[in-house]
Order: C-alpha cells, then sequence, then structure tokens
C-alpha cells in the first residue's frame, strides 16, 4: 500500500512537470503541433535595418506570418527577405510591403497593404512594391543638416 | 619559510587529489548507472525524495519570485512608460535564471543536505564497507539513483517553478497594480522563444548533476577529508562544506552556462 502511494505522488509530479514543459513550449516556443500551413514569398527592400528572422507580418493589423529568413543580395545591395504567409490569404500582385516599427522603440515587422490587382501572386513569387525602414535618426540629421 | 613552502606544496597536492577523485567519482558514478541491474524502483523512491516532496517548497517560492518580479519590474518599468513589456520581463529572467537557479538552490537545501549527511552517517557507521563484503558496489546501489532522479526532478521542479513565477508576476502585475491582462500575456508569448526554454533545461540538467556530484562526494569521502574529525562532527561539517560548495558551484555555472549559450 505503501509502495502504491508513493508511486502516484511521483507520478502526479513528473506529469506535473510535463504539463508545466509543455504549456511552455507550445505557448511561447513556437514548437506548434497544430500550426497552419504557410506558403513562401520573398520581398526586396534597401534597407530592412531591425528587422529579424522571426518578425512577424501584419495585414490590417492582424498577424499573418513570419520572417524565415534574411539574405545580402550583394549584387544589388539589396536585402531580400523571405516570408512565410498563411495559406489563407491571398494577396494581389501591387500588395505593398512597407517596415514599421510597433510605438517608438518597439519591435519592427512588416506590415502588408493590399492592392486593387486582379492578379494574384503565388507561392514563391517576389512582392515588388516595397516601403524601406524608415530610421528616426536619418530623418532627424536630414532635418538639421539641411536647415543649415 | 621552507615550512611555509612545504604547507604551500602540501595544500596544492591536497587540491589536486580532491579534484582528481572527483572527477572519477563523477565518471565512476554514471559508468554505473548504465550497468545492470537496473533498480527503476530505487529511482523512483529517490524521485520522490528529490523532486516530488520539493514541489511545496518550490511553489511557495515561484509564486514570491514572480510576484516580487511583478512589482519591482512594474516600478521600473513604469518610469518609461512601457508596462506592457512587465510579462516579457517576468517570463524571461523567470525562465533563463531565476528558474533553475533558485530550484537548485532550493534542492541544495532540501535534499542535497540530507542526502550528504546520509552517505557520511553510512560511511562512519562503516555500512558502505558492509557493501563492499558483500560485493555490492556502493555507488551504483547509493550514487547513482541520486543522478538519474535528479536529472528527471530539476528540470520538471524548474518547469513548475516558471509556470508558479509566471503566474505569481501576474497576480502582483495584473490583478493588483493594474497592468492589462492581454499585453501581459501576449508580450510573453511574443518574446519567450524556445532558446530560452532550451536553456532552461540545459541548466536545470547541468545543475542537478553538480548538486548530487558534490553533495554526495563530499558524504562518500568523509573518511578523507582532511579537518580529520570523523563522527558526528565530521559530517556536520562535511554537510556544511557540501552546502556551500554547491550553491557557490551552482551561481558560477549559472554564469559560464549563461555566457557560453548566450554569446
Amino acid at each position: 500500500m505503501k509502495r502504491t502511494s508513493l508511486e502516484i505522488v511521483v507520478g502526479a509530479f513528473l506529469l506535473a512537470g510535463f504539463i508545466s514543459f509543455s504549456w511552455l513550449a507550445v505557448k511561447m516556443g513556437d514548437i506548434n503541433p497544430f500550426q497552419s500551413e504557410t506558403y513562401p514569398m520573398t520581398a526586396r527592400f534597401t534597407s530592412i535595418s531591425g528587422l529579424k528572422e522571426g518578425s512577424t507580418i501584419e495585414l490590417a493589423g492582424v498577424v499573418v506570418g513570419k520572417v524565415s529568413q534574411i539574405e545580402l543580395d550583394a549584387g544589388d545591395y539589396e536585402a531580400v527577405v523571405h516570408l512565410n504567409i498563411d495559406k489563407t490569404i491571398e494577396l494581389t500582385d501591387d500588395s505593398i510591403a512597407s517596415i514599421r516599427t510597433s510605438g517608438i522603440i518597439g519591435d519592427k515587422f512588416i506590415k502588408l497593404t493590399p492592392g486593387g490587382s486582379d492578379i494574384m501572386l503565388e507561392a514563391g513569387d517576389e512582392i515588388d512594391e516595397t516601403e524601406s525602414a524608415i530610421s528616426l535618426e536619418e530623418l532627424v540629421s536630414k532635418y538639421i543638416f539641411e536647415s543649415e | 619559510m621552507l615550512k611555509l613552502l612545504a604547507r604551500l606544496g602540501e595544500n596544492f597536492l591536497y587540491l589536486l587529489e580532491t579534484t582528481g577523485r572527483m572527477g572519477m567519482f563523477l565518471g565512476a558514478s554514471f559508468a554505473s548507472i548504465f550497468r545492470p541491474p537496473y533498480s527503476i524502483y530505487a529511482i523512483v523512491r529517490q524521485i520522490y525524495f528529490f523532486g516530488a516532496r520539493s514541489v511545496t517548497v518550490i511553489l511557495i517560492v515561484g509564486l514570491f519570485t514572480g510576484m516580487v518580479l511583478g512589482l519591482q519590474g512594474y516600478h521600473n518599468l513604469k518610469q518609461f512608460g512601457s508596462e506592457e513589456l512587465l510579462g516579457s520581463a517576468v517570463a524571461l529572467s523567470l525562465i533563463q535564471e531565476l528558474g533553475p537557479v533558485l530550484t537548485a538552490l532550493m534542492v541544495i537545501g532540501r535534499a542535497g543536505s540530507a542526502i550528504c549527511a546520509e552517505i557520511g552517517i553510512m560511511r562512519h557507521s562503516e555500512q558502505i564497507d558492509a557493501l563492499e563484503c558483500m560485493a555490492i558496489d556502493p555507488l551504483k546501489y547509493l550514487v547513482a539513483p541520486k543522478f538519474v532522479a535528479a536529472l528527471i526532478s530539476l528540470p520538471v521542479l524548474a518547469f513548475i517553478f516558471n509556470i508558479v513565477g509566471i503566474f505569481g508576476g501576474y497576480l502582483a502585475g495584473v490583478v493588483l497594480l493594474g497592468v492589462s491582462e492581454g499585453s501581459y500575456f501576449q508580450g510573453m508569448y511574443n518574446s519567450v522563444e524556445w532558446a530560452d526554454i532550451r536553456l532552461c533545461l540545459i541548466k536545470s540538467l547541468i545543475f542537478g548533476v553538480l548538486i548530487v556530484w558534490i553533495c554526495t562526494f563530499k558524504g562518500y569521502f568523509l573518511h578523507l577529508s582532511r579537518t580529520g574529525v570523523f563522527g558526528a562532527e565530521g559530517v556536520s561539517r562535511v554537510t556544511t562544506d557540501a552546502v556551500v560548495f554547491a550553491s557557490v558551484s551552482i551561481l558560477v555555472w549559472d554564469y559560464l552556462i549563461g555566457s557560453l549559450i548566450l554569446s
């Protein structure tokens, strides 16, 4: 009898640990077994300063994907950003991808603005219309040095 | 003068000898884990002792650590008007540092001292020699189950600590101080990465090995400790030594692992 109750306590203990671990892993670690499917897409920017792999992509303020990879095109001196976008979202070929900051000092994210074209982009296509990151410091320094 | 040099050399040799013996002890204990006979029940009993009975203290310490983090974090972040970062601040400091470290310190206090004293008394009352006479490997019989149990229990306790701490931060930050519930949890989900959780896991595994290693070593070689006192006083001394040494090593290794993995 003693032996059984000890095993029950140990079992409950291990179960509690396993539940805590999986809650952390699924909720925060993005290890989600039920992840919705995505399709890849690329976009070129002249500057992405501050954007990271894993940054979010928003459409109308709703998160619809993540940045999967960032490369430098050494020929054009442009940043090539690979995007993973939710399967359920279809984008027109004149959609605009712009890099924005949440708040003044917040994280960088990509904002998608849909256009009015009839032609839809397919998996692997490139978003042509892009707006690069706006650097507050650059704007301020431009203002200061132009007014001299 | 010559005497002083001789003393210095003697100390250095003792240090080398102890380090070597500790290494061999760890190696032999780990090797004995994989040698039959495997006694699952001994491991279960050790998990009960190490893990299950530490849950109460972990719950209390975790809750209050989280609440303090929530309170302090709130007042610091409020100066910059960014209370919405509270959730991620609490969760990251718990998962990366406080969870594994405080869990390890609690386990040292609760279980580490106990296993050191237990093995020390077994050595003193010649029970370990008796085991050897019966051709039972004392490392396999006494030490190996403790290693396995610590490797299983420490991560489990650390994750329970994290969850309870996050709940404590929620109590202090959201319920008492009025941070919005959405920004607390959403900020947390966005900022905590799988890498942070892995760091917590690695840290608690290494801490588990360190705790059992130091505490059992000190007790097991009670008769070789240089203080020269045996018996009850000797046991009390090695137990104190073990607790201090284990706690210090935990904090040193915490920094080393952190700098190695975060860099």
